[in-house]
């Protein structure tokens, strides 16, 4: 029973497939991909509709108000209401603008954040795109992003634009590092670089009931954080929304957009989110597999969403916590704290190997990472050093 | 459905590489070049290298493309003034045009059936590089090293 509902949406699919038994096998290839287009597009757009919604209620009960509530019950055909106006709205493009870039920019950037949520396993036999490469393709087809934001930034032909899209560039160039080299430790230990695999070898429990996903080693939760930061960085969310920092330069890349054009630079950040949060669970939180050996009759599909909800949870927790944080920190961050602390990963995920990959592996990388971050913490503590900020502009 | 793929992607990549040649604005070229590029990642795709078109891709299109465009907006200055025909130019393409049409005419026939070899995985690309190719392996690290540490000293040297 439990099998079967697991593999509800699978069976579902090899149905429809069943009607088209016969045709050439090109066809039934192209439908095949189209199906799972079709599900990846519904569930993540639904998602990104809820989100918008849920987001706003959630930030709404932390700052003491109530957020949507006129539209529908509880506010939730707020998303709706949002989705007219948007289409509805006039779509202004700047008489001095690159008419074709300003068009293609918030394209291709939509395209990029649903190709990347095309190889993120989302339950037993559940990959839309299924390649051996699945974790280089995400970062491969992820780093078009930073082009996209370029453009739009570029051909709004607006100095606003423009200084948004080069601080954008320069935090998502810097982050891009800790990201992938967190990933790295992960890759090592699985010796592949397959998703589907990288699932798998989380697959069983140490002592029977601990779930031997890769947080719950010293390195892994290392990693993980790393990962998590630099995947909000990665998303330009607050508190590193600097690229559009409202208060400084209006919105950033997304000045000149108005209408469905900037509804969906909006939909690519949350799909860019969910796709970050997506291959974290992957990779870290065991993916779809269960926390714990009775619960398994849960399928598995709901497992990987109850994770992710979790982390889109704490995205929007950080949101209404956190203030922006200051450009020049900001890189320093990332290039003084978190790029060594994951090479740090890199070395601890080896000496966790070779230690054996028992209660040693775990106390000796450990160890290696708590010298390694208390060695950082006392080398860029400034604590006793203040003096009166140097200023340093661009030229 | 392989060669349609094909026809499809040599058509993309040719009219990407020719705007790249003859677009007035710098940037737009920058951009198709990018587009010329995938286009080059998605045949190393088709032919089963799947690891060498995604590192194409990533980094191409996320570093050099963007590295390229970034410089672009950075010396702008007198682009689109029209600096006369260009022999140079023209000298450097019909070499690299000879050399690349002589190159395939040393080649064994194309109609010959390619050996059988084995998929190329990741984990095979790294014993290779490990072992039988470690000494360039380390001598291009620590070239890029020295890179690394060059350009920081140049921007170093402003705060003075």
């Amino acid at each position: 029973m439990s099998s079967s509902l697991d593999q509800i949406f699978v069976t579902a699919k090899r149905w429809l497939l069943s009607w088209l038994a016969g045709t050439p096998d090109w066809i039934i290839q192209i439908a095949s991909s189209l199906l799972n287009i079709f599900a990846l597009l519904a569930v993540f757009l639904t998602l990104f509709a809820l989100i918008s919604v849920l987001e706003r209620k959630i930030l709404a009960r932390m700052q003491n108000r109530y957020g949507p509530n006129r539209v529908g019950p509880f506010g939730l055909f707020q998303p709706i209401a949002d989705g007219i106006k948007m289409l509805i709205k006039e779509d202004i493009v700047p008489a001095r603008a690159d008419r074709v870039v300003h068009f293609l920019a918030p394209v291709l950037i939509a395209a990029v954040a649903i190709l990347t949520l095309g190889v993120i396993p989302y339950g037993r036999n559940m990959t839309p795109f299924a390649i051996d490469g699945g974790i280089l393709f995400f970062f491969a087809v992820g780093s078009a992003t930073e082009l996209a934001v370029f453009m739009a930034g570029w051909g709004s032909n607006n100095k606003f634009s423009m200084l948004g899209a080069m601080r954008a560039i320069a935090q998502m160039f810097s982050y891009e590092l800790p990201l992938i080299i967190a990933v790295l430790p992960v890759v090592m230990v699985v010796g592949s670089l397959t998703p589907d695999k990288i699932v798998a070898a989380q697959a069983q429990y140490t002592f029977g009931f601990v779930p031997r996903w890769f947080v719950f080693t010293p390195w892994g939760a290392t990693a993980f954080i790393l990962f998590f930061v630099s995947g909000l960085v990665e998303s330009n969310r607050t508190p590193f929304d600097v690229p559009e920092g409202e208060s400084e330069i209006v919105a950033g890349h997304m000045t000149e957009y108005s209408g469905f054009k900037y509804a969906t630079f909006f939909m690519a950040e949350y799909l860019g989110m969910f796709a970050v949060s997506g291959l974290a669970v992957t990779l870290f939180l065991g993916g779809w597999h269960a926390p714990a050996l009775s619960l398994e009759i849960v399928p598995s599909y709901v497992w990987f969403f109850i994770k992710l909800s979790a982390l889109l949870f704490v995205y929007i927790w950080l949101r209404g916590t956190l203030p922006r944080i200051r450009v020049d920190q900001m890189m320093n961050v990332a290039w003084k704290f978190m790029l060594p602390m994951a090479f740090t990963c890199v070395i601890a995920a080896a000496v966790w190997h070779y230690a054996g990959r028992g209660l040693r592996g775990w106390l000796w990388s450990l160890v290696v990472i708590a010298t390694v971050y208390t060695a950082l913490s006392i080398l860029l503590d400034t604590r006793r050093k203040f003096a009166p900020r140097a200023y340093r502009f661009a030229e | 459905m392989n060669s349609a793929a094909l026809v499809v992607i040599a058509i993309l990549t040719l009219a990407a590489a020719l705007a790249t040649a003859t677009l007035q604005k710098l940037m737009h070229a920058a951009l198709c070049f990018a587009v010329a590029l995938v286009g080059v990642a998605a045949f190393f795709l088709l032919l089963g290298a799947e690891f060498v078109g995604l590192v194409l891709v990533f980094v191409y299109i996320g570093a050099v493309a963007v590295l390229i465009v970034f410089t672009i907006l950075l010396t702008r200055r007198d682009i689109g003034k029209d600096r006369g025909f260009n022999w140079g130019g023209v000298l450097v393409a019909v070499a690299v045009f000879c050399g690349l049409t002589w190159s395939i005419l040393k080649t064994q026939s194309l109609s010959s059936v390619a050996p059988h070899i084995r998929v190329l995985t990741v984990k095979r690309i790294g014993e290779a590089l490990m072992t039988s190719y470690v000494w360039p392996l380390q001598c291009i690290g620590l070239l890029l090293t020295a890179a690394l540490i060059g350009a920081l000293i140049l921007v170093m040297e402003e705060r003075g």
